[in-house]
């Protein structure tokens, strides 16, 4: 899932400063199963700017909102007859979600309530790391199902470098080295020859460096 | 509404099985605690979540405490924990805000505590009273007193 975390208040505030009449939106898909921007975290912080508006001596409308998606048109739809009668729309979602709504209604700002940080998974209620950074050409197979492109700091692909010691990474001691991982895994495997091949160079261009990417299947377009 | 004539308006989430017995014991023993807390009953403060807490502000408590059992003795084994986790996590957000998170307290306490249940109780009270009325009361009666 994609994981965020809420911005500092004092951030929000700022960023919504000049409204009285807001949409705080919610997404119900991955800020949603990581307490960041689901509906009960529209409920928080629209109580909270509330309360810290009041206090001010001023006023701020909030509509309470979560969609089911941010990312689909279908789901953006539903508040397209709300939105002429708010002054500004805080997206809940990840930045994708924040963007795409943007999109739809060119004519009210949309800003960002959290920080997006990485695609990862929950490893305990309350405590999420980072998995995947989506570079667009899986190593998995090779590397006994253990990313070296995110879990090493250097995204290594041949064997961990100087800086791994005692199984940790030097960048933090609480980083588990990656490569320490991989070795771990393929010796339990049994396949600790596949750590003697060679990866060639990993061709970056399906990753950030060719650009914004894009999926296009004829087979399922309309 | 000056200072010395401020009667907070407090709203204390209890325990079933220990701060809210507790009151009941506290009733029993004819113990006098001051009538600003309003009790609101819970399963367990592990039921209380971050949402509660500042809904009773913005709904108009001056202050909010959150009672449960003692640490080690949740009757849901570890309800009181996560009571704490959340309080601990409201006040944070009420401190970024400006809005004061010393206005929201944890207590613990058993259901034989009736005496510490009074002395809760008015402990917060004084505490609240020292505060002052929540801000956002004052700035209404600011504004009121600007336009009069």
């Amino acid at each position: 899932m994609i994981v965020g975390e809420r911005k500092p208040m004092e951030e929000i505030e700022a960023m919504i400063d000049p409204f009285e009449k807001i949409i705080v939106l919610g997404c119900r898909e991955c800020v949603t199963v990581c307490s960041a921007g689901g509906e009960k975290e529209v409920g928080i912080l629209s109580a909270a700017l509330r309360l810290s508006r009041e206090q001010k001596g001023r006023t701020i409308e909030i509509k309470e909102f979560a969609l089911e998606r941010q990312c689909d048109h279908e789901y953006i739809e539903q508040i397209r007859s709300m939105v002429p009668n708010y002054q500004a729309v805080l997206s809940m979602a990840c930045g994708a979600g924040v963007q795409f709504v943007a999109e739809f209604y060119p004519e009210i700002p949309v800003l960002p309530a959290i920080n997006t940080n990485f695609i990862g998974v929950t490893e305990e209620q309350g405590y999420w790391t980072e998995r995947c950074q989506a570079c667009g050409n899986c190593v998995l197979h090779l590397t006994g199902g253990i990313c070296p492109v995110s879990r090493c700091s250097k995204s290594l692909l041949n064997g961990p470098c100087g800086g791994s010691s005692d199984g940790k990474c030097e960048v933090n001691k609480e980083i588990v080295c990656g490569w320490q991982l991989i070795i771990e895994r393929l010796k339990s495997l049994g396949q600790l020859e596949r750590y003697e091949e060679y990866i060639p160079i990993k061709d970056w261009s399906t990753s950030r460096d060719g650009g914004p990417r894009k999926v296009v299947r004829e087979d399922l377009r309309l | 509404m000056s200072e010395e004539s401020f009667e907070p308006k407090i709203v204390a989430f209890c325990c079933h099985y220990c701060a809210y017995t507790a009151a009941d014991l506290a009733g029993s023993m004819r113990l006098q605690y001051p009538p600003n807390v309003r009790i609101i009953r819970l399963p367990c403060t592990g039921k209380v979540d971050v949402l509660h807490l500042l809904r009773a502000f913005e709904d108009g408590a001056d202050g909010v405490y959150v009672a449960g059992c003692m640490e080690g003795d949740c009757h849901f084994i570890n309800g009181n924990f996560r009571a704490k986790k959340r309080v601990h996590y409201a006040k944070k957000l009420l401190d970024e805000i400006g809005f004061g998170g010393d206005r929201l307290e944890m207590f613990n306490m058993s259901a034989a505590m009736g005496p510490r249940f009074a002395e809760v109780a008015k402990e917060m009270v004084e505490r609240i009273k020292k505060l002052g009325p929540s801000p956002i009361k004052k700035a209404k009666a600011q504004k009121g007193g600007d336009e009069s």
